[in-house]
């Protein structure tokens, strides 16, 4: 093998063809398909009384018009509980089309289909619903306090409550040197990807086959759920996953009402049907994340040595929980990150609100988790009068402790146990790269020109790549070209490219020869789905043991042609060649040929392979015993459990004295996800995860009126992040590698976006003196912090750092 | 109720296209669904995210927020059209790419490409006005544009490289039309 091209990084293949307008996205198929739009109910809490469509009918182009009534079957029931648990003892899944309640703002009552968008959307204007509104649950506290209910038959709106235990946190609490009691808020926000969630039909009613089209993380999952919906065998639907614009968890859940009601309209009208939502469709009808209250109480020593941490939080799941209690699961076990906790006890609520249904976004319950211990380490610091980077160290679980096992099950349903990680020699790379030690003298320089400066910092570990599996097939054409498939799905990861370069390098072809199919079932029908930054670890292993087959294969085919040992024969860009004799060899292609034996030539090189080429031994099988005709290669990678990657962040921050405005002035990130395939790749990844945490922890959040309405469902009002508003990223790597899987990788999907909130809040405290203890933040909420600093009813960090109006109250003792 | 049609002649990317459309018809719907150039995305359709944006007469527009019948008589270029532009070169893969779309390639600039086709119309444009932008400049030019994945510290790169290929491929005043131009493979190497 010539040069690795693991670890390079290399220029993608996909962008020639998406930078000419080649993508292909969902709404870029299908201009002849039906429309499909829906009524969606402006209401957060009511029954359904009655559905009037007799005026819609009348519409030219409009085909069909559809509400609960009309659907059959399993189409008409509950859609699936995706990932049931124990502690989940309360879960609701919607319907497709409400039936006799509507839950959220936005839930779909009614479906259209017409002949473009433009009528389906007339049609819907003119269906007349009526409803009898319902007292509405919108908020933790107001679901957690349960004089409303969202659903009658579920007492208190408590979903799950979920306690996981390893100590004995009473007794460590109880003679702890110091304790806090910490209350630390995130709300809500969502993925929202640049395009939307769309679904595109055909149904072949001459075979009675589906081929169906969605925007989806996971084109595996739906086309089982549409399968068992319709009542079709798994046979006779295929689900492509196209071009996708961005997922970031939204797009993982599954079936969503569309995904099943278009291709039942597809099938009742014998024509292809197709719906792509709009932007507001998307944030009343898709999902959201992060909505949660904690509470930490904290069990410390003298030197910041944690002894235990008791938290108790309450998750917002909105409506409906058909992705059952990961995100808070993940939460409660991802908290700890890099620490260990002495006794820990966490104990959370999923509770239902009248609000768009909670599924998991990029970080998944770890930003929270994340702000919660992150935002706990920097009290214990300042509690203490300690170096807030070195109370973190001081609780560092040590290289030597690896493995190490939290005593806890994680998301998967699998101990909580590290691989891997080096936490000491993260934190010294960050350190170095912001320049910690330096900073006091620059915040020095700060106030005396009269400005506010703060420094923070964040820690995570992340487990990714969690199973049960995913697979790949790797196959070489006669011609030299090798087709790789995977049934995990791309929304914009560079899998067509990284994944080449691990088949190029085990395989030992070029790149330009490697073609790469995702999340296409026709190709891969056995796959999970891309979430939980799993792809590179799981499809990257699978693709290296499938290629690895293949070319086992290969050596063997080629070492009985050439009379070699397959020992002796090395791949060199495409060609088979004996070791130190070149001039002996033969092209992969060539052994595709052999691999296959033929009784009708297709060209002049399949001679070769036909009956009377002479190239057999006629005492042998064509196809020897134990192999298949074809060079080509399957396999799976499962492993026992997730492997853990881990970063730390730090940032600068300035608040304006006058305005509250905050800037960041900089941040840096160090990055453990062990070896990188392509580095660029993985820098983007962590770029893309860092605007995301910025909007999170700057700009972002669900604004619900007391109603239920959302206040800002509209591009205009909810705060993405433009370049204006992302500071410059500063990067650093580590590569410690994980021992579970054959290439050693670790995920790095999400990673960027975990620490951000608890890293700007730290920033921002530092910045002014006073905790910060919910997220977001925007200007107007820091000018009104300082209003309540300055009349005292917060109180100040013990650190004297500050020098502000309020610097007198810093002797004040804490309560 | 059939809804009045109006016969709209506009010049996309250089071609002639005439089509019956409703007045409602945005412009953007008009060039994925009546012309099938799909190459111009649409985010949100309240002109906020730019995804949509194609040149109308050389200036960068929100194909969301007109309606086709509004670009009578108009010259439109979409990303589809911009590899047709003088300082266009095919790339190793086959493919006619501008400074812009070569640059966004070498740079990372992009991760699912959704809002891709509108930052490389908007970036065209801004090049022709701003041969020689500043770092601080590349990322004032973007901040009308949203992209959810890049965090865009990419996209800034790729303006900046794309002034440098703009500027190599630029042919002196002097000299003939395609003369001189590097080829492709001296624009930074090209997709590896
Ligand atoms: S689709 Fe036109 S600006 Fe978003
Ligand atoms: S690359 Fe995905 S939105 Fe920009």
């Amino acid at each position: 093998m010539s040069t690795r091209l693991f670890g390079t990084p290399i220029k993608r293949k996909e962008d020639p063809r998406l930078v000419t307008g080649g993508g292909r996205y969902l709404d870029d198929l299908g201009h002849d398909a039906l429309a499909a739009a829906f009524v969606r109910s402006p209401h957060a809490h009511a029954r359904v009384v009655d559905i009037d469509a007799d005026d819609a009918f009348e519409l030219d182009g409009v085909l069909g018009i559809y509400a609960h009534d009309d659907l059959p079957g399993k189409v008409g029931e509950p859609l699936p509980l995706l990932i049931p648990h124990p502690a989940l003892t309360h879960g609701r899944t919607g319907y497709a089309l409400a039936r006799e309640e509507v839950n959220h703002v936005g839930e779909p009552l009614v479906m259209v289909v017409a002949t473009d968008r433009y009528v389906a959307e007339d049609a819907c204007q003119r269906i007349r619903v009526r409803y009898e509104p319902l007292p509405v649950v919108v908020g933790i506290e107001s679901a957690r306090d349960g004089a409303a209910v969202v659903h009658p038959d579920v007492p208190g709106n408590v979903a799950a409550h979920l306690t996981q235990v390893v100590g004995d946190v009473d007794a460590a609490l109880a003679t702890a040197p110091h304790t806090l009691t910490l209350e630390l808020d995130i709300e809500r926000s969502a993925s929202t990807p640049l395009e939307g969630r769309g679904v595109y039909a055909q149904w072949d009613d001459e075979r009675d086959e589906l081929r169906m089209y969605s925007s989806t993380q996971t084109s595996t999952g739906v086309r089982a759920a549409v399968a068992a919906k319709l009542d079709l065998p798994l046979a006779k639907v295929e689900c492509i996953a196209p071009d996708v614009g961005g997922g970031f968890g939204v797009k993982i859940m599954h079936p969503w009402p569309e995904e099943v009601l278009v291709p039942w309209a597809a099938r009742l009208l014998r024509q292809p049907v197709k719906w792509v939502e709009d932007r507001r469709e998307h944030f009343v009808s898709a999902a959201h994340e992060r909505g949660q209250l904690h509470t930490v109480t904290v069990g410390f020593d003298d030197d910041g040595h944690l002894l235990a941490l008791d938290v108790k939080f309450w998750h917002d799941n909105g409506a409906y929980t058909p992705y059952g209690i990961i995100v808070p699961i993940i939460t409660a076990t991802q908290l700890l990150g890099p620490y260990k906790p002495g006794a820990y006890r966490v104990e959370f609520w999923s509770l239902y609100t009248n609000t768009v249904l909670v599924t998991p976004y990029r970080g998944a319950g770890r930003p929270q988790g994340c702000f919660a211990m992150e935002r706990t380490m920097d009290a214990i610091a300042d509690r203490l009068g300690l170096d807030r980077a070195q109370v973190r160290a001081r609780n560092f679980i040590l290289p030597s402790e690896m493995p190490y096992d939290h005593g806890l099950l994680f998301q998967d349903g699998r101990p909580l146990k590290y691989d891997s990680g080096d936490f000491p020699a993260t934190l010294n790379k960050l350190k170095a790269l912001v320049g910690w030690d330096d900073f006091a003298t620059e915040r020095a320089a700060a106030v005396a020109q009269g400005r506010k400066v703060g420094l923070g910092i964040g820690c995570y570990v992340e487990g990714t790549g969690v199973g049960p599996y995913e697979g790949s097939h790797v196959q070489v054409e006669t011609s030299g070209r090798v087709n790789v498939s995977i049934g995990l799905t791309s929304q914009g990861q560079g899998h067509e490219t990284v994944f080449a370069q691990i088949v190029a390098d085990e395989l030992g072809v070029r790149m330009e020869d490697v073609f790469v199919t995702t999340g296409d079932t026709r190709k891969m029908g056995y796959a999970v789905g891309t979430f939980a930054s799993r792809a590179a670890v799981m499809s990257g292993s699978a693709v290296a043991l499938a290629a690895r087959r293949v070319r086992a294969k290969a050596l063997r085919i080629a070492a009985d042609a050439l009379e070699v040992s397959p020992d002796d024969l090395e791949i060199v860009e495409g060609t088979v060649q004996v070791k130190g004799a070149p001039a002996t060899s033969m092209t992969l292609g060539t052994v595709s040929v052999l691999s296959n034996p033929l009784r009708y030539a297709f060209d002049e090189a399949t001679q070769a392979a036909t009956q009377f080429a002479g190239t057999f031994d006629p005492q042998k099988p064509p196809v020897a015993e134990g192999e298949e005709p074809g060079l080509e290669g399957k396999d799976f990678y499962s492993p026992t459990q997730a492997t853990f990657a881990n970063g730390m962040h730090a940032a600068i921050v300035e608040t304006d004295p006058v305005t509250a405005e905050i800037r960041i002035l900089r941040y840096c990130v160090v990055h453990d996800c062990g070896p990188m395939i392509n580095p660029m790749i993985v820098e983007g990844q962590v770029h893309g995860g860092v605007a995301q945490g910025v909007g999170g922890a700057l700009y972002e959040r669900m604004v619900y009126d007391d109603s239920g309405q959302l206040l800002n469902a509209s591009f205009m009002d909810f705060l993405m992040p433009y370049a204006s508003e992302v500071p410059t990223i500063e990067t650093d790597h580590l590569e410690t590698p994980s021992p579970l899987n054959p290439l050693g990788i670790k995920g790095a999907g999400e990673a960027g976006c975990i620490p951000v909130s608890a890293v700007i809040a730290s920033a921002i405290e530092d910045a002014e003196g006073f905790p910060i203890t919910r997220m977001p933040i925007s200007p107007a909420d820091l000018w009104a912090l300082r209003r309540r600093y300055a009349a005292g009813e917060i109180r100040p960090l013990r650190r004297a750092s500050h020098p502000s109006e309020s610097a007198a109250r810093a002797e004040e003792p804490t309560p | 109720m059939s809804e009045v049609l109006h016969e709209v002649t506009l010049t996309v990317n250089g071609v002639r296209r005439t089509a019956s459309v409703p007045a409602r018809r945005l412009l953007s719907d008009f060039l994925r669904h009546d012309l099938t150039l799909t190459g111009t995305h649409v985010g949100c359709e309240h002109g906020v995210c730019g995804a949509c944006t194609v040149l109308v007469g050389g200036e960068p527009m929100r194909s969301c927020l007109m309606f086709a019948v509004s670009a009578q008589g108009l010259e439109v270029t979409t990303v589809e059209g911009l590899g047709l532009l003088p300082d266009a070169r095919v790339c190793a893969t086959g493919q006619s790419m501008n400074p812009v779309q070569q640059a966004f390639t070498e740079c990372h600039g992009l991760q699912c490409g959704f809002c891709t086709p509108g930052l490389l119309t908007t970036v065209t444009a801004y090049l022709d006005d701003h041969p020689d932008p500043t770092s601080d400049e590349a990322r004032a030019a973007i901040s009308g544009n949203l992209c959810r994945c890049t965090g865009y510290q990419n996209i800034v790169k790729s303006v900046l490289r794309a002034a440098e290929i703009r500027a190599e491929r630029r042919v002196p005043d002097a000299a003939e039309p395609g003369e001189r131009h590097p080829k492709p493979a001296a624009a930074g190497g090209g997709p590896s």
